[in-house]
Order: C-alpha cells, then structure tokens, then sequence
C-alpha cells in the first residue's frame, strides 16, 4: 500500500484508491505536484501524511510549472524519477489551463494526472468549466446550461506523445495506461472521471457503479491518443454500434444533481452522446 | 543565526492522517465467510484499502474503515452485508 489507511478523504471517494494504483505503478521514485484541491486535504492533514512518496502542494495555476521545475532539477542531479502532477479539474481546466498548456507546448518530461470530479467539490460545489450539462451545483442551481469543457482533446491538439482518458470502475485499463506513459519521454496527460459521493449527490456504496454506467452509457469513452493516433480501450472498444450502449438516462437517475433536468434536456444529453460517437467512428 | 523554533514543515507519512476514521462510520460490512469466494474485487475497489485478503478469505480493518459501502456493493456473490453500528 502507497497511500496509507485513515486518511481525511469523504466515504466513498474513489481519489485515495486512483492515487494508490497510479503509485503502485509508477513505484517509490515518484513525486507528486498537487495544487489546491480535495487531494490538498487528503495529504495535506495536520496529523501526518497518507502518502509514502514526496509530496509538493502547490498554488492553483502553477502545478505544471512547479513540475517542470522539479523535473530539471532531478535530471540536473542525474535522479531518474518519474513528476506526475495530480489536479483536480479545476485546477486543470479553469485555473491551470495556461501553465497546463504551457507545459504541454514545451513538452516537458512530466505526467499530469487529472482526477475530474466535475465542480469545485472541496469548497462546496461550486460550478467549473468541466461540469456537465444539467448539472446542479450551488452556483448552477437550476442546471448548467454550458458544456463540458473537452479538455483531452484540447491537451491532445498541442500534439504531446499520450493523452489518455480512464475510469476508476476499470483499474485495470487505468494501470496499463499509467504504465504505458510512464515508459514515454515527453508531456503525457491522463484523464480520470471520479465520482464524487456528496457533490454528486448519491450514496457512498454506489461510486463504482456510476463509474462503470458512465463508461457503458458512452458519456465517458476510454481511449489513448498515442502520437497523433487515436485508438479506443477496454470496454469502449464494444461501444461503437448504438444498440450496445445503455441509454444515458441509466447514468443520470442515480445521480441527485441531474434530478432537476427535464426529458427534452436528457434528449438533448443523448444527441450530443451520440454525435460524439459518431465523429469517434469516422476517426477510428 | 539559528532560533529554537526554527524547523522544517515537513510532515512524515504514516497510518491515520486523518484520525481514527473508522470513527466516521454508520454501517459496518460484515463479511460472511462461508459466502465468500475470494474474488478479491472488494479488496480492488476499497478506496481505504482496509480490507486484507488472508487465506483466499477477506478481512476488514475496523479501525479505519470508513464504512461507505462500496465492498459490499462490488462483491458478486453479496457476501458482505452492511449492519447498523447500534445493533
């Protein structure tokens, strides 16, 4: 175990198993980069420490940089060890969205690992770029009417050597494709949906199985972007005849955050699903 | 020049960074021995990695487990089964 027992983070919160199995991959020479997020509490308590690597926190819009920084030095004491930079959404896609793409155009030599739980949960969710469509959160009280930002597609368009989306619910896939980035030289992104119990409003026990719905339903496809090629994974690789996904209202209805929106809006959900898919199939 | 209370915020790591938070809990999965058939998917998706697998038979670590429910909801043959911490 590299993250250890007892630490600060919700019942149910998948975080403190994603970070244990991007470590029990990436080994004891590691060092995590972590900006302001629920990650912060979870290894930030007055207590002690969960993680048995080093830890750097970090300001909000400066985790890519700060890991670049840590990553030069390393190479210029001749330390071989792998900087992943773990950041919650926000601090991907709304705060460090420039000093991300920054370090993506430079190509450094870093790992950055986005755990997307889709609003600013740590302060109170608190809407974000990244938050669905229909979403409720305490600054979206009738449902975000905006998308979500597409940030995997954004980090893959500065042409970085691997972008990769995963899923908690398939741990297997998501260790592979940690493992897979780990032997790369260069900029690699990994994006990671984790439900989140009380910002998502549903009960603790049911985590992995809304993780597992978002891969079936298609509202998260898994797939790698390997130097400009894209290639669909694990079960999303069986997902790209219609008939095959599950409706995505299966997704919604266990979800309190997504109970105020109307029929027409989940019609509208399905349609943009299914377009999305449509454009995968004529990449693939 | 060096003062006393001068030192590193450098934290150790160590079990129970949060405290005690098998404290937290409100329902305590109970595992049924003779149910279990070792599949180790709870042992896979306990984010507080409490449980242990000894013996191809599961183990629960009460002293941290947060009692969220996820093990009982993964496991394939509902060997585990949520109980009330009042009863």
């Amino acid at each position: 175990m590299m993250l250890m027992r007892g630490n600060a983070a919700c019942p149910g919160c998948p975080i403190p198993r994603e970070i244990d199995a991007l470590l029990e991959v990436t080994g004891q020479k590691t060092v995590l980069v972590v900006p302001a997020s629920c990650t912060s509490v979870i290894m930030g308590d007055t207590n002690g420490m969960p993680s048995s690597v080093p830890v750097v926190h970090s300001a909000f819009a400066a985790a890519p940089a700060i890991a670049s920084g840590i990553k030069a030095a390393l190479n210029s004491k001749k330390e071989d060890a792998t900087v992943v930079v773990w950041a919650g959404d926000g601090g991907t896609g709304d705060i460090g969205l420039a000093s991300l793409s920054g370090a993506a155009e430079r190509n450094e030599d870093i790992m950055y690992l986005c755990y997307d739980n889709e609003a600013y949960m740590n302060t109170g969710v608190q809407r974000s770029g990244l938050t669905p469509y229909g979403a409720w959160t305490t600054t979206t009280p009738e449902g975000k009417r905006e998308r979500k930002k597409p940030i995997p597609q954004i980090v893959a368009e500065h042409g970085v050597p691997y972008v990769a989306t995963a899923s908690i619910a398939y741990i297997f896939d998501y260790q592979a494709k940690v493992k897979k980035a780990k032997e790369i030289q260069g900029f690699r992104y990994i994006h990671l949906l984790s439900p989140c119990p009380p910002g998502w409003r549903f009960d603790s026990s049911l985590t992995i199985r809304i993780a597992k719905l978002a891969v079936e339903t298609g509202i998260w496809p898994l797939y790698e972007i390997e130097k400009g090629k894209f290639r669909l994974t694990s079960l999303s690789k069986t997902l790209i005849d219609k008939s095959k996904r599950k409706p995505v209202l299966e997704y919604l209805k266990l979800q309190g955050r997504f109970s105020k929106m109307t029929s027409e809006e989940v019609k509208k959900l399905q349609n943009e699903v299914d377009e999305f898919w449509e454009e995968i199939q004529k990449i693939d | 020049m060096q003062h006393e209370y001068q030192y590193f915020p450098i934290t150790v790591p160590g079990k129970g960074a949060g405290g005690q938070t098998g404290t937290w809990r409100f329902v305590r999965p109970v595992v049924n021995l003779n149910k279990c058939i070792g599949c180790r998917a709870c042992w896979m998706f306990c984010p507080e990695a409490t449980i242990h697998v000894i013996d191809g038979k599961v183990e629960v670590d009460y002293d941290y487990c947060k009692g969220c429910g996820i093990c009982a909801n993964v496991c394939p043959v509902k060997a585990i089964l949520m109980e009330g911490e009042d009863q």
